[in-house]
């Protein structure tokens, strides 16, 4: 009996939080399976103008459901996923995209990564050189006063 | 001097790390830049809010450079922003348009009622589909649109006294040294 009862308990709960999360993100009546799929992939790509950390596919801001119903009547007009992108990017810039277009003004945040990089290989080789000439100049300074028994510091201190 | 080195490392850190402080401090992290900007305005064709039989299109109110001021009963800084409108509007020198978001007419017109109208043209976009022609995401927005119908000027945000003084009517100002010659 009171097994019966946590069967129903469960049932219900199970059923209400199947309906809590069905109402988070309304269901929309796509063509087929693949059609979904693709809806859901570019949604995936594309950030939320409102809530700038989410995607168009988890939000739950207003605009977002706005703009994923947009984005559904445009894919029923067959417009191509990269049109699509370029809807969003005219109307609210390319802060919509997650990938940032390679133009001049972001050319910094592309290349920047690998400048810096550039420039830390390029102080490690200026010190590496610097240090092979210091101990060179040590050993030889060595071998002139050979009478000096003290083992050398080989400048490691800085 | 080389000693002095990483010191000198940390103090760039430093001054990179005030940087970011300060540049954040002035700059609004949700404003979106609007890619509208110093384009054509899009064309809309909406009823107003008071005759909803009656619309207007965006060729109704070219001639004369405008306000369009995005607002909703349920958009809580709006009610911050609205006695700066009501305040500084018909000082400003051209056109209010109340543009209402995503709202039952039922209530936005109880929440002018309340507050005031300070709009010399009021539509009503309660499906709220042509806001995303316009790039708007939220509430309030302004645009200014000039007399040729193109966006000189947006602000994301409520407008506020330092804004409108700062920002809003310098925009205004070039628009009129414009038209006048």
């Amino acid at each position: 009996m009171m097994r019966a009862l946590l069967h129903v308990l469960l049932v219900a709960l199970l059923t209400f939080a199947g309906m809590a999360h069905a109402q988070a993100i309304e269901p929309m009546p796509f063509a087929d399976h693949s059609q979904e799929l693709r809806f859901q992939h570019l949604t995936q790509q594309l950030r939320c103008p409102m809530c700038q950390n989410e995607t168009l596919a988890d939000s739950n801001a207003p605009i977002a459901r706005d703009l994923r119903n947009q984005i559904f009547q445009l894919m029923q007009q067959g417009r191509s996923d990269d049109e699509i992108k370029q809807y969003l990017v005219d109307r609210y810039s390319d802060y919509v995209l997650y990938d940032p277009p390679l133009k001049p003004g972001t050319w910094l945040l592309w290349f920047g990564p690998l400048l810096i990089l550039c420039g830390g290989a390029g102080v490690v080789l200026v010190a590496i050189r610097k240090r092979n000439r210091d101990e060179r100049a040590s050993s030889l300074s060595a071998d002139s006063m050979s009478a000096d028994n003290t083992p050398t510091d080989n400048g490691d201190d800085w | 001097m080389n000693r002095l080195l990483p010191f000198f490392g940390f103090m760039l850190l430093v001054l990179l790390f005030g940087f970011g402080i300060w540049w954040n401090s002035q700059h609004d992290q949700s404003a979106i830049p609007s890619p509208l900007l110093n384009k054509p305005a899009p064309a809309f064709v909406l009823p107003k809010l008071y005759e909803p039989t009656q619309t207007v299109s965006k060729s109704d109110l070219l001639g004369k450079p405008y306000l369009l001021n995005v607002f909703a009963s349920w958009c809580v800084e709006c009610g911050a922003e609205h006695p700066v409108l009501e305040a500084e509007g018909p000082s400003l020198g051209v056109q209010l348009v109340g543009y209402n978001y995503k709202d039952a007419p039922a209530d936005a017109k109880r929440w002018l009622a309340e507050h005031g109208n300070p709009y010399n043209v009021l539509i009503a976009d309660e499906p709220g589909s042509t806001a995303i022609d316009f790039g708007v995401y939220g509430a309030p927005e302004s645009f200014l649109i000039d007399a040729k119908g193109v966006i000189r000027y947006k602000h994301i945000g409520p407008l506020t006294p330092d804004v409108v003084a700062s920002e809003l009517k310098p925009a205004i100002a070039a628009l009129s040294h414009e038209t006048q010659p």
